[in-house]
């Protein structure tokens, strides 16, 4: 298995327990992982196995009970809430199953939201979301709002969204798990040119044929990684 | 961004939002009215004693002007020791009393002022001229209840006595003009007449005694160094100026301002409560969205600032609206207050001040930025990871 770059994120022993019903659950038990620079990694296994924990621990979305996530040699588990904000800003961008765009906004502003944060100037952030939205195929549909949009096109909106800051790493959960298979098949070819084009992803999937599209596949079980097996450099 | 945000998450519910908007302005009107209403009839009361220009006013000791029908003797020599005191321009003795006339079966009862015409401050003459011996003004009540017009004669007495069945003093006098009276109810029949013709009456017990004097000082003379040297050389009567006045008629009003507090708190508290039930269940129904938004990077306090923004636009459009309502609202209770019976004309309950709407203003603002805090705060520091799990399960 030869990694394609430096070593950009990695997770070290950690351990994510939930109290539910009075009972401790253990999402993960002392797993560890390491994403390197321009790496296309999918995260496969059965639901429950804490492949979706995982990826809230590794964009900061959560803290692991024990142990260390890495991103660039800086533990982001263990910054305050305005500097993991700030990292999940600048250095990741996220691509949800559901979408979770802001249905009172147009294509184009659900893009700018970030660049907005980020204090890009507004003539700057509408180029750069038109730019965007042009890159997954949505050049003209900049004005429309979500529930104007079909499924596939409103994960694609999303993928522009998570692109907005230029960060180096994307992570995505389940990103076709709402759409048909064909609609899914162009997301796949979207995050494929998305890698090429340099960025490292990490992909929450049950989807076969989108693990299959990734560089490596992680496979998960009981909160642990059973299996790492790299498919293409 | 954020008030492009803010906008849009108001216009997403416009049903909901008018509502809150026509809720908050019925509860910003109410406060308006009540911050007028506390200050109002200070502000109303200063402004009729200041009418005529006469600062300071004497009445026998221990009460108020016309506060009771008690008078003080001896009134020329009072009147020209006021008069001789540094600082005082003019000294407006007045008597008041009470007259009957004689109408049909039975009698009007007129209020009655002895006055000096030169200096009087008690009426502006609309009609006529001013009385001199054996006539008199009257307000336009007057005119109605003896039935008489500017020409026409009365006959005024002071009392019915039963045994010889007869009016009291009963004497012609001529009505030569008509007068607004600024101290007595609009609604109130009132003659003013000479002083000496009033203090001529009630067989000399009313000679030489007056109910009450207003004093003008000169230019630049300070009203309570005036009042502390009339006090110290008139001791037979009680000396106010009139912030003293003011201040003790606000005594007797203060439940005016209690009632105006409590109320306009009230006002308040429901402005306050309708913004909060407003931007928690908004926040609430965002839940997702704001999870998604502290996910992509929007830092805590961005969305607090942008629920604030949402509270302070509908307490801003709601308080406006209610500028307006609480100005009609106020004017149409002003009108039935003021018809309470014996109400000085010029005495208003509500009185507008850009200052009052400042401040009601302030209050609604300061609420309803309170109001968005909390639900916000509680929202932007959910566990995000967990919001997210639980708006995808949903």
């Amino acid at each position: 298995m030869t990694p394609p770059g430096t070593l950009m994120l990695e997770a070290v022993e950690i351990h994510r327990d939930y109290a539910m019903a009075g009972d401790a659950v253990h999402a993960l038990r002392g797993l560890s992982l390491a994403v390197h620079e321009g790496d296309y990694v999918a995260i496969v296994g059965p639901s429950g196995c804490g492949k979706s924990t995982l990826l809230s621990l590794l964009g900061a979305l959560d803290r692991p009970t024990r142990g260390a996530v890495r991103h660039r040699g800086r533990d982001v588990a263990r910054l305050d809430d305005r500097a993991a904000t700030d990292f999940r800003l600048r250095s990741v961008g996220f691509v949800f199953q559901r979408f979770h765009l802001l249905p009172m906004l147009t294509a184009a502003e659900n893009v700018a939201l970030p660049m907005a944060e980020a204090g890009v100037p507004p003539r700057e952030r509408r180029a750069r979301a038109a730019e965007l939205l042009a890159y997954v195929g949505l050049g003209a549909r900049t004005a429309h709002r979500p529930t104007q949009l079909s499924g596939g096109e409103q994960q694609r909106v999303a993928i522009a969204r998570a692109l907005a800051n230029r960060p180096a790493l994307v992570l995505a959960d389940e990103p076709t798990g709402e759409l048909d298979a064909r609609t899914g098949t162009e997301i796949i070819q979207l995050f494929d040119r998305l890698n090429r084009d340099g960025t490292t992803l990490v992909v929450v999937t049950h989807d076969e044929e989108l693990a299959r599209a990734a560089r490596r596949v992680v496979h998960m079980k009981d909160g642990a990684i059973v299996r790492d097996e790299r498919l293409r450099d | 961004m954020r008030v492009a945000l803010a906008v849009a998450s108001l216009a997403r519910h416009r049903t909901r939002t008018a509502l809150a908007v026509a809720g908050i302005a019925v509860a910003s009107a109410m406060l308006l009215d009540m911050v007028m209403l506390s200050s109002g009839m200070r502000l109303s009361f200063r402004e009729l004693l200041d009418t005529r220009g006469y600062q300071v006013r004497l009445s026998p000791k221990g009460t108020l002007p016309f506060d009771t029908e008690a008078t003080v003797g001896d009134a020329a020599a009072l009147v020209a020791a006021a008069r001789a005191q540094p600082g005082v321009a003019v000294v407006a003795p007045n008597l008041g009393a009470q007259l009957v006339a004689p109408r049909g079966d039975g009698a009007v009862t007129v209020a009655a002022l002895g006055v000096e015409a030169g200096v009087q401050g008690d009426y502006a003459l609309r009609e006529g001229r001013d009385a001199a011996a054996g006539e008199l003004v009257a307000s336009p009540a007057a005119l109605a209840a003896l039935g008489r017009r500017v020409g026409d004669t009365v006959s005024l007495g002071t009392g019915w006595d039963p045994q010889l069945r007869a009016f009291r003093e009963l004497a012609p006098r001529r009505i030569v003009g008509v007068g607004r009276f600024y101290f007595l109810g609009a609604d109130q029949p009132v003659v003013a007449m000479p002083l000496a013709d009033l203090q001529a009456t009630a067989d000399g017990a009313r000679r030489d005694r007056i109910s009450s004097a207003m004093v003008r000082l000169a230019p630049g003379a300070e009203p309570a160094a005036v009042a502390r040297a009339l006090a110290a050389a008139l001791p037979r009567v009680s000396v106010l100026t009139t912030a003293d006045a003011v201040a003790q008629a606000d005594e007797r009003v203060a439940y005016f301002r209690n009632l105006a507090f409590i109320l306009g708190s009230v006002s308040l508290a429901v402005g306050f409560l309708l913004v909060t039930t407003l931007m928690t269940v908004s926040v609430n129904e965002r839940i997702g969205e704001i999870a998604v938004q502290r996910a992509l990077g929007v830092q805590a306090r961005r969305i607090v600032q942008q629920v604030v923004a949402e509270g302070l636009a509908l307490s801003v459009a709601g308080g406006l609206l209610g500028l307006g309502l609480g100005l009609v609202t106020a004017r149409y209770l002003d009108a039935i207050l003021g018809d309470f019976p014996g109400l000085p004309p010029d005495i208003a309950f509500f009185v507008f001040q850009p200052r009052d709407a400042g401040t009601a203003m302030g209050l609604l603002v300061v609420a309803g930025t309170l109001a968005g805090i909390l639900p916000s705060w509680r929202a932007a520091r959910l566990p995000i990871a967990a919001t997210l799990r639980e708006e995808a399960v949903a």
